[in-house]
């Protein structure tokens, strides 16, 4: 009975790395912890992007739009319907608002694979940066738009600054989302669902001879990647305070592509690992040095020269030497 | 009016020098390359400080040699590239091959940063120095006739190494079937570095000719980039045709939506690209 031992090891493991996340803001920094929460948004991120890459074999580089547009329906229902502005309606609209927008794009993206889908997801990203940049008057423009603390389910945070609020409710609420997400794509890969995006992914041809719709199936893992992405830059929206049209524009998505290649995408965990890794490594980065670029690309060309499998891949190997060593302790 | 045509074709210049070399590399080597803008912006910090240092001499002199340098320039970052980046992940699957560009475009833009310093670079002097043509009826800088000349002297010295030399006959063998090619005896390594020199010496060409109208600043490489893509997008992939039409094209574009719409040129090209791709997806002149 290995199979079932190594079942309950697995479960042991993550009731305590859940129990470890919920003590986490007993023991570190609360300016870690706001960090913490910026990565456990990519994270989400990740995972729906991942879905596409991972499962569904399509590389997206414009993933940052349906973020911005999960970001964006928060700050525009602030700015323009501030009677909405709820947590209990805000989430859902990110949700709704990124899954139209991934609909109608990838009614169109998913005719397309290879380089031309990563082309046409760049392209229509940046033609959602250029539309937020341009309509100054209606998205703030460059400036972006300012997101403000929302009352939860009838409570408002009265003179509550945004760090208390941070590192009080709004992690937990963060972390409830995060496992939900988790659990829901660990389902769905497993699913009926997810079986048939990964035959198309491995032979589009044969999938299609066994009966399996090619287009609508990519058409709804697209629609589930940018709803997860919406969801997650929602979330962030709160996080970080402040929502710009950069997150639309190529270099962010380019960042994603990094995230999950970094933690290993092809792992399930592998995004959830690189996006809390990149968010602190950029950090460091950024606060550390004037050439932060300089850092994030030497590791990024270093992570695909020597460790295609990013740091879950890396880890898988080393454990596996480890056993391969002492075989008695299996 | 022809204003606006006349600075669309200027405009389509540059298009056409950067979407060159992004087209020729993607079509030899089928490699997306995302440092592309980065060696356009390196093009133009070396020319800017080369008309510097001979601040003293005629501006024309020192706008020749800033091209020169700035190309031999490029074209030896763009050999280092291949050979460091490229070449590793040339059978990898795509995700590898976008971000390793991506990668390198991040690095290229600090190194530029450590080099050159952050602040803006100025040297308008061979602009200043040429003066103004009467141009059916317009008063037209002689340095936007220069630039359009210099560019369609370019584009054909391209072609003919493409179309007539025995080198430019194998690169298209290449990009037609790499491993076919690699059979035949085709030296495929020393090739695919002489078309990434190629198209990262017309990137810094491009780069070069745009300091004597606009600062050499850092990130400005992202916009030629971003152009470029469109560009090549629409042209179609690896097509030299394309890439002239489709400067031409959008190089006209921008001028009349800078005229009449500024506020929607951007969204308007990015909308043309998606519309040609989505009724072609291989573009108006690439190969399926």
């Amino acid at each position: 009975m290995a199979g079932l031992a190594t079942k309950r090891k697995k479960t042991g493991a993550l009731v305590l790395l859940i129990i470890g996340f919920v003590l986490l803001p007993q023991v570190i920094p609360s300016y870690q912890l706001v960090l913490l929460e910026s990565g456990l948004c990519f994270a989400i991120l990740g995972l729906g992007f991942n879905l596409l890459l991972r499962y569904t074999g399509l590389l997206s580089f414009g993933h940052g739009a349906y973020f911005a547009a999960g970001a964006y329906a928060v700050g525009m229902i602030g700015r323009y319907a501030p009677e909405l502005y709820r947590m209990e309606v805000l989430i859902p609209a990110a949700i709704v608002f990124s899954a139209i927008l991934a609909a109608i794009f990838g009614f169109v993206c998913v005719r397309h694979t290879r380089i031309f889908f990563s082309i046409l997801t760049l392209a229509l990203s940046m033609l959602v940066f250029a539309t937020l940049v341009k309509l100054y008057y209606v998205t703030g423009g460059s400036d972006g738009i300012r997101v403000g603390i929302p009352p939860v389910l009838g409570h408002a945070f009265k003179g509550m600054r945004r760090p208390q609020f941070l590192e009080g409710f709004y992690y937990y609420f963060l972390l409830g989302w995060v496992i939900v997400s988790v659990a829901f794509m660990y389902l769905l890969v497993r699913s009926p669902f997810g079986k048939a995006i990964q035959a198309v992914r491995d032979n589009e041809i044969r999938a299609e001879m066994i009966g399996i719709r090619v287009k609508r199936f990519r058409w709804w893992a697209f629609l589930v990647s940018g709803a997860y992405a919406g969801l997650a830059g929602g979330l962030w929206s709160f996080v970080n305070g402040h929502v710009t049209p950069e997150l639309a524009h190529w270099v962010f998505s380019g960042e994603v592509v990094y995230m999950t290649l970094l933690g290993g995408f092809k792992s399930f965990a592998g995004p959830i690992v690189g996006a809390i890794v990149f968010t602190f490594l950029k950090l460091y980065a950024v606060s550390g040095t004037e050439y932060w670029m300089l850092i994030i690309g030497i590791t990024l060309i270093g992570i695909v020269l020597l460790l295609p499998g990013g740091l879950v891949g890396g880890l898988v190997i080393l454990l596996e030497r480890a056993k391969a060593r002492a075989p008695w302790r299996s | 009016m022809v204003l606006y045509i006349l600075n669309g074709l200027y405009f389509g210049a540059f298009l056409f020098l950067t979407s060159l070399g992004l087209t020729i590399i993607l079509g030899v080597m089928g490699i997306l390359n995302l440092a592309h803008g980065s060696l356009f912006a390196l093009g133009a910090f070396m020319a800017a400080w080369t008309i510097g240092l001979l601040a003293t001499g005629p501006p024309s002199t020192a706008l020749i040699l800033a091209i020169i340098c700035s190309m031999a320039l490029t074209a030896a970052v763009g050999f280092l590239l291949e050979r460091s980046l490229i070449k590793p992940i040339i059978r990898r699957p795509l995700e590898y091959q976008l971000l390793i560009t991506f990668g390198a475009l991040l690095l290229m833009e600090d190194v530029i940063k450590l080099v050159w310093g952050g602040e803006a670079r100025y040297a308008s002097a061979p602009f200043d120095s040429m003066g103004r043509a009467n141009l059916l009826g317009l008063e037209y800088p002689w340095y936007f006739v220069f630039v359009m000349a210099l560019t369609a002297l370019a584009g054909a010295a391209v072609w003919v190494v493409m179309a007539r030399t025995r080198a430019g006959i194998m690169l298209r063998a290449i990009a037609m079937d790499r491993d076919m090619a690699e059979a035949m005896g085709i030296p495929i390594k020393r090739l695919s570095s002489l078309a990434f020199m190629l198209g990262a010496s017309m990137a810094g060409l491009a780069g070069a000719l745009m300091v004597p109208t606009s600062p050499a600043l850092l990130g400005i490489g992202m916009e030629p980039l971003i152009m470029a893509f469109i560009v090549v997008v629409i042209g179609g992939m690896g097509s030299l045709k394309g890439a002239v039409v489709g400067s031409l094209l959008v190089g006209q574009a921008r001028s009349f939506g800078v005229g009449f719409l500024p506020e929607l040129e951007m969204p308007i090209l990015f909308l043309i690209a998606v519309l040609i791709l989505i009724g072609r997806p291989q573009g108006m002149f690439g190969k399926g």
